[in-house]
């Protein structure tokens, strides 16, 4: 393979995990509700996928395994501010918190234990055109499942009766719940979604980008999944660009230095979030479309009686 | 029971009152003593920044506490926090430490230096063990490893090992400890193979596995073809091991990461430090004091010599004697900066002075070093 394929691969790798994470809270916040949980589901999402890989030996089992626990931490998200009405920012960073010690505690046992990374594919004679095969046909199941929900959420949200509901409750809860929706109903299938997303995306940090558990290894890729749902305005498109940008400049950074561009490495390590900064400056700009797709609800606890 | 259901609560009050005043009162009361040791003549103590489970630096340093109780078996009772942020909680915690009892009290993390200098003005008759800090009192002694003798050999067997004449370095912040390694590595890898450069990859993080593997990676794609690495996740090695490469582990032997890349690894060992010291402090002849001890103590050891040919490891083995006896000093002159000028002339060493403070690349090494 040469370099340039080698570079892409690196940054689609790096790329996946956001992605995952943040179409999940994509969807989350087109309902109305802000979980900053990310964090925090995506390490349990992690070492639940961790373990159950380790013990079954079956890698699928791990994957699903990482989703149901993303969504049970969600679940615990969803009863907290929807049923019992507790501020969502509040339980959100909660529930990081709760997430990181929890995994540690689950993890005990797995500390310093090797897996497999996870099988990618291997077409024969397609995976093997140059530049593009390794890229198009030679990637692992998450990355293409990764690439598919993109697809999904933005047919989901634009082409679906369902979508036009869930984006309804979004931006007016009362309204919503005026016509007949079950405004709680709705807001707690979206959360889990959003759980099982960011527990896709903890599998894919342990069993593939690097098969392994060590605590605290999602190391903030949940703060820069919810950052890019912002920086998307809400679009599925943008997010994928923008899930693509980050990870491609990450790894630049490191390219860069290895190859001695001789710019001090800090400012480098700050490259990617100067760049969300940017693009947030940029987009905030046009207040209008910003307010176009911004769910109006959002961060608003809904009150079933009023 | 039943009938006395208050009483019983209040008996259970009067003890965890009594516990709680023999505490304060700094009473020998084990109150998160992991031994069950009855005659304890000594108490010893830990305090880690990061998990046990973290299987590197902390890890290793429960090995050292666990030693302590194997080798003086009914002596000791040891006890541990895990954990413990470098900022106001370790003040608390190591207060706690020492007014329950423990009478020697290892502090493992260099930013518990201030926190662990004022508690030990406090206590006078407890004796402190601060790793990798320089403040030391009458009470308060300070140790760290020789990490960089490790290193050097390590680049003896990088520099022969590699077909490029590229070895990729994963490092985390540009601190004195962490460039001596790289120059170390890097000198080591010249005296057998003069054309020998190393690239390295600042991550600016201890620990971020994602990251460091990503390092790794930039690294192989342009050339490198062994991987060293000074950040604490065994993420490089295994990219390198899924990468067809050869690397080497940190902090502990992390073989079972990449069975075909690890050619070997630097293990901290701390076990036959922890024994001296807490047998010091039995015997009665415990002194402050700086120890910063290398591969010859065996605060420093390497993991076994895997994945290469016999006349590469033999090699190793001659370098690693050599270090030990005194022989061979990594930084023997003539030491010649990246800028091409004589730091140490011939038949001179740098001395620990000039190492502790190391703020510049030895010549073989690319790039700048950050500022």
């Amino acid at each position: 393979m040469d370099a340039l394929t080698l570079l892409l691969l690196s940054v689609m790798t790096a790329a996946t995990p956001l992605l995952l994470a943040a179409l999940g809270e994509l969807i989350t916040e087109k309902s109305g509700v802000l979980n900053l949980g990310v964090e925090g589901m995506m390490i349990v999402g992690a070492v639940c996928a961790f373990a159950v890989s380790v013990s079954t030996g079956n890698a699928a089992a791990g994957i699903a395994a990482g989703a149901v626990a993303g969504a049970a931490m969600a679940l615990i998200f969803g009863f907290l501010t929807l049923t019992m009405l507790a501020n969502q920012v509040a339980t959100g960073l909660a529930l990081t918190i709760f997430g990181i010690g929890l995994s540690a505690l689950i993890g005990k046992g797995y500390v310093g234990i090797a897996v497999a990374p996870l099988a990618k594919l291997h077409i024969p004679l397609l995976s093997d055109i140059p530049l593009l095969g390794p890229i198009l046909f030679g990637q692992d199941a998450l990355v293409y499942l990764s690439l598919l929900s993109v697809l999904a959420v933005y047919w989901f949200m634009k082409r679906t009766r369902a979508g036009l509901v869930l984006r309804a409750v979004g931006d007016s809860h009362e309204a919503a719940h005026a016509i007949g929706y079950s405004v709680i109903r709705i807001r707690y299938l979206a959360v889990l979604f959003g759980g099982a997303m960011a527990g896709l995306a903890g599998a894919y940090l342990s069993l593939a980008y690097t098969p392994l558990w060590a605590e605290n290894m999602t190391a903030g890729r949940g703060w820069i999944a919810l950052a890019l749902v912002v920086f998307s305005t809400w679009r599925p498109g943008r997010l994928l660009a923008g899930a693509y940008l980050f990870g491609g400049i990450t790894i630049l950074q490191l390219h860069a230095q290895s190859a001695g561009w001789g710019v001090p490495s800090q400012i480098m390590s700050m490259l990617p979030y100067l760049a969300t900064i940017l693009v947030l400056v940029i987009i905030s700009g046009d207040r209008a479309k910003i307010r176009l797709n911004a769910p109006a609800c959002l961060g608003k606890v809904f009150h079933p009686a009023q | 029971m039943r009938q006395f259901p208050i009483s019983r609560r209040f008996a259970t009050g009067l003890i965890a009152g009594a516990a709680a005043v023999a505490a304060v009162f700094g009473a020998p009361f084990g109150v998160d003593g992991a031994s069950t040791a009855q005659a304890q003549d000594l108490k010893v103590g830990f305090i880690y920044v990061g998990p046990i489970g973290d299987h590197g630096w902390s890890y290793r340093h429960n090995e050292g506490r666990l030693s302590i109780e194997k080798a003086l078996g009914d002596k000791v009772a040891t006890s541990y926090v895990e954990s413990v942020s470098e900022g106001a909680d370790a003040e608390r915690v190591i207060t706690q430490l020492a007014s329950s009892g423990h009478n020697l009290i290892f502090t493992t993390s260099f930013g518990y230096m201030n926190p662990t200098l004022k508690v030990a003005k406090k206590f006078p008759n407890v004796k402190f063990e601060h790793a990798t800090g320089y403040k030391r009192v009458d009470n308060l002694s300070t140790y760290s490893g020789r990490f960089y003798e490790g290193r050097y050999v390590q680049g003896v067997i990088a520099g022969m090992m590699t077909k490029t004449n590229v070895a990729g370095y994963v490092a985390s912040f540009p601190i004195p400890e962490v460039v001596r390694g790289i120059n170390s590595f890097i000198r080591g890898m010249r005296s057998v193979n003069p054309d020998a450069t190393v690239k390295v990859v600042w991550v600016n993080s201890w620990y971020d596995p994602g990251k460091e593997g990503d390092a790794a990676k930039a690294l192989i794609d342009q050339g490198a073809d062994i991987i060293s690495q000074h950040t604490d996740s065994p993420a490089p090695l295994q990219t390198a091991e899924n990468r067809g490469v050869l690397g080497f582990g940190q902090a502990s032997d992390m073989i079972k990461f990449a069975p075909k890349a690890q050619l070997t690894a630097i293990v901290d060992d701390w076990g036959p430090y922890y024994i001296q010291q807490a047998k010091a402090v039995l015997d009665g002849t415990w002194e402050s004091m700086d120890t910063w001890a290398g591969l010859k103590e065996g605060m420093v050891a390497m993991a076994p010599f895997t994945n290469m040919p016999d006349d590469v490891a033999a090699k190793a083995q001659e370098t690693l004697d050599m270090i030990k006896s005194g022989a061979l000093h990594p930084f023997q002159g003539p030491v010649v900066n990246q800028a091409g000028e004589v730091v140490a002339e011939e038949g001179t060493v740098l001395d620990d002075g000039v190492l502790l403070g190391m703020n510049y690349y030895v010549e073989g090494v690319e790039g700048s070093l950050p500022k």
